[in-house]
């Protein structure tokens, strides 16, 4: 089977003012619903209590809500997390010494509502090692970022780069923009996953600018833009063919994979269906439109060919 | 692939429940207890698949559930109160010959199998406070001893000011300081009279590294005592302690166990009485105590205690003169009550003793009850070969011996205070789900993509499948190697890598497809297809690592955990993907003499 038994002739670029419309759109949104709405930051990140709980039956959430008052846990959230019966309470960072009690507390709270309550996990985070998970997570996310754009430089004219590191600027935004407007946790996972999806999304766009690379030499007739065409073309099969399948198995993650793996698997998939989005229409565009002719890779440019062929 | 087959084989087996035995005076179990255990578990009705004694004196219990290893861990708490320390975890269901190799499945995460993180950090400027307060009170003994006057001693940051009565004392006031401890950088200041001691970088460091150590080997001696197997005690960073606990369930009791302080005493051994006779009387004569060693010998020490743990500043494994010693350096007050004992007592017995509150929970009559037992060891009795003071050496004990007292002496020190920062609580029932969930995504993931790839591939994608299983194969083999921990994020890394390592097989087919369309012959395809995507695979795989490899340095627990699995796929993705379907596929084709077409 092929889906492409032909290599398909789509004028991608030939409505790139709408598309960048679009990134541009979603970028600035994302930018604002984090800001509005702010991210739903897991206590891996904020520090905090929570405690999940499998209850025999479905539990009366407002009966539990208010034996957690009672107690005077203040600020506490109850949720069902997956299924009516799981429950997650979550409470803001207590000072260390108070931790035990709160803990104890909401155990009773829970026994309180149902005595057949199990106790699945509990997890207290200091709000100084919140904060230090944080700062952690966002050096790995820049030092990644840098790297990458290293590396991008260095196989890439400058053209190239900027438009590969914008591409890749992009994705994560937009994941992070995702998460802002759902109101999924934001937890270190997630954090991990968006790490993940930029080495990833690179791929993509690497190939296709190999493949612009060795038809701007050889089509020396055609404009920029329809060598940048021409190779889209050429690499989308393959574009599409190892996304496909690699958002497949990141499906069956989020499908099967249970409430703890939920968020993570939903930024892989957002961040893979992005990255490839933005290595077709973001990338190349950019690149076109900073000006990228055939001289640009003129002498003293010059690779050996089988290198540059996906 | 044969040996990475092997070597993954054990995990295929899984692990059953076990209590892991240990006895609490570190002898070793006999083939004897085995039938004894057994006797036990069969009269109280609760059924277990085996036991066996381990090589490293263990007692294992194996059992088919959960709720016959609780009640068969109760009946033995309460029946040998305290004797043992008891342990639930996991043993390999794995077949004798291939234990016998040594090959072990992969170790769990406490995400899979339950149990506590705990995250200490170390109050390290506590400690440094805590070394200069001790510096401030002994130079103002040390001064008033070599009656040099002082106005005063101020502590301010990591600097001591000493104002000297009479300037001409300087040289004096430096000298008893010099002496009193040589690693010290101290300089008159900038008026006369004035002293001006600092700590060294280096010093602090040291007082930093001293504090966090001291504070892991504390950990770690509770922690033995608590009996839980493979735990991990790690430091993390600048000033945290990292505390993995498998199979422990009880939070509250635990954190208060290992909140526990210990402590030190040197004692003066009692010569003139026996032990054994005390011991046999269970009454010790006046002036004495009866303790214990380390082995279970009784021995008689004085009442007085020479000089505690609060005294003491430091202790190391150092050899002198190629013979192991363990060299201590008490404080001031420590040193001068040394220096008293030594002169008076030549020749004779020193002991350490170490000194540490336990809490155990037994059942009482169906009630469980928390008891205190202190734990009171001689862990070394030393002759005093000479007059010393506030610092000097054991002698006398092997390598290993003198680092094991060197490691007690720190965990008896006073220590810093430390701080739980993060405390995640894994039950056990959510660990059985976590695994599995995991491998139905796994299952299911892979199952589609098989799917996939032979419906659109034919053949070729039976060899990518094949391939994939394959890299499945050789990841699970590598992690068990390293006997690295799988986590939920770690199969969530299993995940993924199967996906991208599809990718791979992708990119070499669809060249072959391309050298086809070109009309060349379908090795002559084949063959470019796997040497002209080479660059693009390595090239595509590239980018991941560098995201990979930032995860791994700056990632923590379960994090790391994924950054191993996804550095470690990408890897084999791409050595199997280029070398394992290459091979595949000229079995297939390479023999023929004439192959007409490809089912591509």
């Amino acid at each position: 089977m092929e889906f492409f038994k032909r290599t398909p002739r789509i004028k991608f670029l030939e409505r790139r003012r709408y598309w960048y419309a679009v990134s541009v759109l979603m970028v600035v949104g994302s930018f604002v619903a984090v800001g509005v709405r702010g991210l739903n930051f897991g206590i891996d990140f904020t520090g905090g209590v929570v405690v999940e709980a499998h209850f025999p039956q479905a539990p009366d959430l407002e009966r539990l809500r208010d034996s957690l008052s009672d107690l005077g846990l203040v600020g506490a959230q109850v949720q069902s997390f997956g299924t009516a019966q799981d429950v997650l309470v979550r409470l803001p960072p207590v000072e260390e010494a108070a931790a035990r009690l709160v803990n104890e507390q909401v155990h009773t709270a829970l026994a309180a509502v149902d005595s057949g309550v199990d106790i699945r996990r509990t997890e207290s985070v200091g709000p100084q090692a919140g904060k230090e998970l944080a700062e952690k997570g966002a050096t790995a996310l820049l030092m990644s970022l840098l790297f990458i754009g290293i590396y991008v430089i260095m196989r890439f004219q400058w053209k190239f780069s900027v438009g590969a590191i914008v591409a890749v600027l992009h994705d994560p935004i937009v994941v992070v923009g995702a998460f802002a407007v759902t109101g999924i946790t934001f937890d270190l996972s997630v954090m991990a996953a968006i790490l993940a999806v930029i080495g990833y999304s690179l791929n993509d766009t690497v190939v296709v600018f190999d493949r612009v690379r060795e038809r701007l030499v050889q089509m020396r007739k055609a404009t920029p833009a329809e060598v940048m065409d021409t190779a889209i073309n050429e690499t989308l099969s393959r574009t599409l063919l190892t996304s496909g399948s690699t958002a497949l198995v990141v499906v069956a993650l989020v499908l099967f994979g249970g409430e703890a793996l939920r968020p993570f698997g939903l930024a892989l998939l957002i961040g893979i269906l992005v990255g490839t989005y933005s290595s077709i229409y973001v990338a190349g565009a950019l690149a076109l439109d900073l000006g990228l002719s055939q001289r640009d890779l003129m002498p003293p440019e010059k690779r050996n060919e089988a290198d540059a062929l996906p | 692939m044969l040996i990475a087959g092997l070597l993954a084989l054990p995990n295929l087996y899984g692990e059953s429940e076990a209590l892991q035995l240990s006895r609490r005076d570190r002898a070793l179990f006999d083939s004897a207890s085995v039938t004894e255990f057994e006797g036990v578990l069969n009269g109280a009705q609760i059924p277990f698949d085996e036991s066996f004694v381990d090589d490293d004196g263990h007692l294992w219990i194996r059992f088919s559930d959960v709720s016959n290893q609780l009640a068969a861990r109760d009946l033995i708490q309460s029946r040998y109160e305290g004797q043992f320390a008891i342990a639930t975890t996991f043993a390999s269901r794995a077949p004798e010959w291939i234990n016998r190799l040594g090959l072990e499945p992969m170790s769990l995460g406490l995400d899979l199998r339950g149990g506590i993180y705990i995250v200490y950090e170390v109050d390290v400027d506590g400690a440094v406070q805590q070394l200069l307060q001790r510096m401030e009170r002994d130079f103002r003994k040390e001064l008033r001893d070599a009656k040099v006057q002082y106005e005063d001693v101020t502590v301010s940051g990591a600097v001591t000011q000493i104002r000297l009565r009479d300037a001409t004392q300087t040289e004096a006031a430096l000298a008893t300081l010099r002496k009193y401890d040589s690693t010290l950088s101290i300089e008159p200041g900038a008026e006369a009279g004035l002293l001006v001691a600092q700590l060294t970088p280096d010093q602090i460091n040291q007082r930093e590294d001293f504090s966090i150590q001291q504070n892991i080997t504390a950990l770690n001696n509770r922690i033995n005592a608590l009996g839980v197997a493979e735990p991990v005690i790690q430091r993390q960073g600048l000033n945290r302690i990292a505390v993995q606990l498998p199979g422990i369930q009880d939070a509250s009791e635990v954190v208060r166990l290992l909140g526990k302080v210990a402590t030190l005493e040197f004692r003066l051994v009692d010569t003139v009485n026996s032990p054994l006779e005390a011991q046999r009387t269970g009454r010790a004569p006046l002036g004495s105590r009866l303790y214990k060693e380390r082995d279970g010998n009784p021995v008689l020490l004085k009442r007085e205690v020479i000089a505690t743990g609060e005294q003491l500043i430091d202790a190391s494994f150092a050899p002198s003169q190629g013979e192991p010693a363990v060299s201590v350096k008490l404080d001031s007050r420590g040193g001068d009550e040394m220096l008293r004992t030594t002169q008076e007592n030549l020749g004779r017995p020193m002991a350490v003793v170490f000194l540490e509150k336990e809490r155990e929970q037994v059942d009482r009559d169906g009630q469980k009850v928390v008891i205190d037992r202190s734990k009171e060891e001689v862990i070394s009795v030393a002759t005093i070969r000479g007059v010393f003071s506030n610092n000097f050496q054991i002698t006398g004990l092997s390598a290993s011996e003198g680092s094991e007292l060197a490691k007690l002496l720190r965990a008896g020190a006073l220590a810093a205070p430390i701080y739980i920062v993060e405390q995640r609580l894994i039950g056990p029932s959510l660990g059985r789900d976590n695994i599995e969930r995991g491998f139905k995504a796994l299952l299911m993931g892979m199952a589609a993509l098989f799917a996939f790839m032979l419906v659109y591939y034919r053949v070729f994608g039976i060899v990518a499948s094949v391939v994939l299983i394959a890299n499945v194969i050789l990841i699970t083999a590598l992690l068990s190697l390293f006997n690295a921990a799988l986590t939920l994020p770690g199969i969530a890394g299993i995940v993924l890598t199967v996906g991208m390592a599809v990718d791979a097989n992708i990119l070499i087919y669809e060249r072959i497809r391309e050298e086809l369309r070109n009309g060349n012959s379908p090795l002559a395809s084949i063959n470019a297809g796997f040497e002209r995507a080479f660059s693009a695979i390595v090239d595509s795989n590239v980018t991941t690592l560098i995201a990979g490899v930032m995860l791994f340095a700056f990632g923590t627990g379960p994090i790391k955990g994924f950054a191993v699995v996804l550095n470690l796929g990408i890897l084999t993705s791409m050595f199997t993907a280029l070398v394992g379907s290459r091979a595949l596929l000229h079995l297939i084709y390479g023999r023929r003499r004439r192959v007409e077409r490809l089912a591509i």
